[in-house]
């Protein structure tokens, strides 16, 4: 009774939320990998290595790492401060998204000829 | 639309408004919607591309005045000597290769009920959604003596990376041993919190090598150092002890240019090099749009989509936005605003749903030498309830310390940050 009422609870929230429900959102985990790409490449394909890509790495190792950054395990310079911001379902599909894109280092920014 | 013949002929013959002219001609010309992007900085040339990378089918141009991208972020280290201009400029050509349709002009201001960009050369650009990531201008109206261009060519701000910053690098280095280099840093917020004290390094690092007698002066409108406090003054007493005197709460009223003087409210301080960085509000474009909303400086945005909160199908990013709260004016918060609008572009036009679990993080550098850096970030969630983004709790913080390995991860962000935006 108590829990189904807290569900009713969450779904009136949603829908005041709007009609949007992230797991329906077949962009949603591409959206939250986007917001990694500024220090890591575009599609976590890093242009010189520094910092690494994340472009198809192992998934689990992957979650591994951030889960690890977050909980201070990890020694980091920033890393732990960023995985601390994200949810661990966040956390979870942003794993996924770079394991699945095609590893590969990026162009640079082209220099003026 | 109406053009002339001339007028025509002339775009026809640059070849770039070819597409669009087609397109307004027939009324489509089989692409899935149109997008104008104003203005080619970390903002726009990254809205840019995503668009373009999104959704192939949606015909992307930006308008862009400069032929070439500078980057503000690592432009401090050419004053201090420890970068070069060519290591800082890019071309559009990146985003040529990608489809996108890069125009040179400059855009005068957009027509929210017929949909167009106006561009200074004559003629306008059509669109179905207009990114507009116009930067900021400069309050020059607070400093009477900074009028005109003569004496804006004497007393530089180098706070939009290009000519200003190779002409304070020769004020520099033209400066005698002993003399006096004065920093001005308006009230906040203004682009890059970090970046006035960041520069006061870079010079010092300069002056500490090449004329040690020499003094820096911090001229701070602020109460206090807006960012990395800890982390700037342990650069500040250690690295370069005695070259560096900061005064808070240093408000600028004037500046007498023949006598290098900045007039404070109770005191005048004269200098051999001053370098003021006036208040900034949105940018002239911004202003002539309509897309101001806030102290006639920011414009309000709906953070889910950067949507306008004043013109419906008109997204603003970057530095001319209103903050949400702790979200500074950044290149890197410029390339997630980016992210966030481009994909929100792209579901709008496709009538797809829009993401509104919004989130955001923000990664600056500061290098306090010439190959020792430290950060600042956070990440910031979209809230419902309160309808804007909030810091995430407990995300977050500060280096520890500046440190040669972050100077190697501040290079790897601009590398990437600049591919992000322009390859």
């Amino acid at each position: 009774m108590h829990r189904a009422m807290i569900l009713l609870a969450l779904l009136a929230a949603g829908n005041a939320w709007g009609q949007y429900a992230p797991a329906a959102d077949p962009n949603y985990a591409r959206n939250l990998a986007s917001t990694c790409f500024t220090c890591h490449g575009t599609e976590g394909r890093s242009v010189d290595g520094v910092p690494p890509s994340l472009a198809g790495q192992n998934r689990d190792y992957l979650l591994k790492q951030l889960l690890e950054f977050r909980d201070g395990k990890r020694p980091a310079t920033i890393m732990h401060q960023h995985a601390k911001g994200y949810t661990d379902q966040q956390l979870a599909l942003i794993a996924g998204y770079f394991a699945a894109v095609t590893p590969g280092r990026a162009a640079a920014a082209p220099a003026v000829r | 639309m109406t053009i002339s013949r001339r007028e025509f002929m002339k775009w026809a013959s640059a070849g770039a408004g070819m597409a669009t002219l087609a397109g307004c001609v027939t009324g489509g010309s089989g692409s899935a919607g149109r997008v104008v992007v104003v203005g080619g900085g970390y903002g726009g040339a990254t809205a840019a591309k995503f668009v373009k990378m999104w959704a192939p089918d949606i015909d992307v141009t930006l308008i862009e005045t400069n032929d070439y991208f500078v980057s503000c972020p690592i432009s401090n280290l050419v004053l201090g000597g420890n970068a070069r201009m060519n290591q800082i400029t890019f071309s559009y050509d990146g985003l040529r290769n990608r489809g996108i349709r890069v125009l040179k002009d400059n855009a005068i201001a957009m027509d929210g009920v017929n949909k167009q960009v106006t561009l200074a050369s004559g003629g306008s650009v059509p669109y179905d959604r207009v990114i507009v990531s116009p930067g900021v201008d400069f309050m020059y109206e607070q400093i009477p003596g900074l009028n005109t261009a003569d004496a804006q060519s004497r007393i530089l701000h180098a706070w939009k990376a290009g000519p200003q910053t190779v002409a304070l690098r020769k004020q520099l280095e033209s400066m005698r041993d002993g003399g006096i280099y004065a920093l001005q840093i308006p009230m906040a917020p203004y682009r890059c919190p970090p970046g006035p004290y960041e520069r006061v390094c870079q010079v010092a690092d300069y002056l500490k090598k090449s004329k040690p007698k020499s003094k820096i002066l911090v001229l701070d409108a602020n109460p206090d150092l807006v960012s990395k406090k800890g982390l700037f003054l342990a650069a500040w007493n250690d690295m370069y002890k005695g070259m560096i005197e900061y005064r808070p709460n240093s408000e600028i009223a004037d500046v007498d240019v023949k006598g290098m003087t900045v007039k404070l409210q109770f005191e005048d301080v004269k200098a051999d090099v001053i370098n003021v960085v006036p208040a900034q509000r949105a940018a002239d474009f911004a202003v002539r749009s309509g897309l101001i909303t806030a102290n006639n400086r920011w414009c309000g945005v709906d953070w889910t989509t950067c949507e306008s909160t004043a013109v419906k199908g008109v997204h603003v990013l970057g530095d001319a936005t209103l903050s949400a709260t702790a979200m500074p004016k950044s290149g890197s918060m410029a390339n997630q605003h980016a992210k966030i609008c481009a994909a929100a572009v792209v579901a709008l036009i496709k009538g797809q749903p829009v993401n509104t679990d919004t989130m955001m993080m923000n990664t600056c550098y500061s290098f306090v030498s010439g190959d020792s850096a430290m950060h600042v970030a956070s990440v910031h969630r979209y809230d419902p309830a309160q309808k804007t983004l909030v810091p995430v709790k407990g995300s977050g913080g500060v280096s520890s310390e500046a440190s040669t390995a972050e100077g190697a991860y501040a290079w790897g962000w601009a590398r990437n940050i600049w591919a992000e935006a322009l390859a």
